[in-house]
């Protein structure tokens, strides 16, 4: 839950990406890193195996702006996608107030997606929040595979495998070329701070 | 948690007076998110203390992970020693961390004590 400092007038706000193992997660969050890097006062931190594969988390402060007199300030986080961890992105949920999900938009990766989006619903579970009422944006990653050759799915398929009940805004991206990851990163920051402003009416 | 600006304010004042003046270089109250409730130093500390604070409540949280796997509610102590710093970790309730980064000239023992007269005081405030 976000984190209100009243005498501060500073308000933390935790946004998750998630999603399978080799999805692009790690990719979005390195984009932005160095999109912005003039306004992010810290590190984009990474706890990462050798073979480059996120083992705990990547973790990246960035202040965005005044709301309502508190000053914004988000913390992104990616969790490893790796079937084997769900308990650390469990660990890495904990007061998470937004999400991303990272999905893959190659067909061989079709499952994957899935399997990652049950183990989100059932991780936010354990936390007793529920994936249909957290702020959530979708972002179909890898778009430009499909100029390569490589088969991906067409959205139509992604929304319907993934975001039929959900009815999340969807965002087709690309992060290693950078389109629409800070388009995503909007949209994700704009619904979870839209989620949290009664809150701070009720601070002020 | 949502507190007001009179806790944070008496919360400071304790950590100020049970460690910064014991002579500890830092002190993070974290919750167990990894968002930083208040922090304090000696006036000299350089370090990324939002990574800090994210990686502390990681580390927390997988112990704490491990500890029930063999049986344990939790482990008693949680510190890192290092060669100038060492980082020392107390759970102060059911969401708060009390991450403490000190030097060779402060001892453990002294640390631990002061730790537990700080969480009984800010417990209080709660």
């Amino acid at each position: 839950m976000a984190l209100i400092n009243p005498k501060k007038k500073e308000v933390q706000v935790k946004l998750v990406y998630y999603g399978p193992g080799r999805g692009g997660k790690t990719t979005n969050l390195e984009y932005i890193f160095s999109k912005f890097r003039k306004r992010i006062k810290g590190n984009l931190t990474t706890v990462k195996t050798y073979g480059d594969r996120t083992l705990f988390f990547d973790f990246m402060p960035m202040d965005i702006g005044v709301i309502k007199g508190y000053n914004i300030k988000m913390q992104f986080y990616t969790v490893p996608g790796q079937v084997k961890y769900s308990a650390t992105r469990r660990l890495v949920l904990r007061g998470v107030d937004g999400i991303v999900f990272v999905a893959d938009s190659m067909a061989l990766r079709q499952k994957m997606n899935l399997i990652s989006l049950k183990d989100l619903q059932d991780n936010l579970a354990t936390f007793d929040k529920s994936i249909f009422n957290i702020p959530l944006v979708i972002q179909y990653n890898k778009r430009d595979l499909g100029d390569e050759g490589i088969p991906i799915l067409p959205v139509e398929t992604l929304d319907n495998d993934l975001n039929k009940k959900l009815k999340a805004p969807s965002i087709p991206a690309s992060a290693i070329t950078g389109e629409n990851v800070v388009e995503t990163m909007k949209k994700a920051i704009s619904i979870t701070v839209a989620s949290l402003e009664k809150r701070l009416d009720v601070g002020r | 948690m949502d507190l007001d600006k009179k806790q944070f304010e008496g919360i400071e004042k304790i950590l100020s007076e049970e460690l910064i003046e014991l002579g500890v270089r830092c002190v993070l109250l974290i919750d167990l998110a990894g968002n930083i409730i208040v922090n304090l130093d000696d006036g000299d500390l350089e370090h990324d203390i939002y990574s800090l604070a994210a990686l502390a409540a990681g580390n927390f949280g997988a112990v704490s992970a491990m500890a029930k796997i063999v049986g344990e509610e939790d482990f008693s102590l949680l510190f890192h020693k290092g060669e100038s710093e060492s980082i020392h970790f107390s759970k102060i309730h059911d969401e708060l961390l009390l991450v403490t980064i000190f030097g060779k000239d402060v001892s453990l023992g002294f640390l631990r004590l002061k730790v537990t007269e700080a969480t009984k005081k800010i417990r209080e405030i709660l």
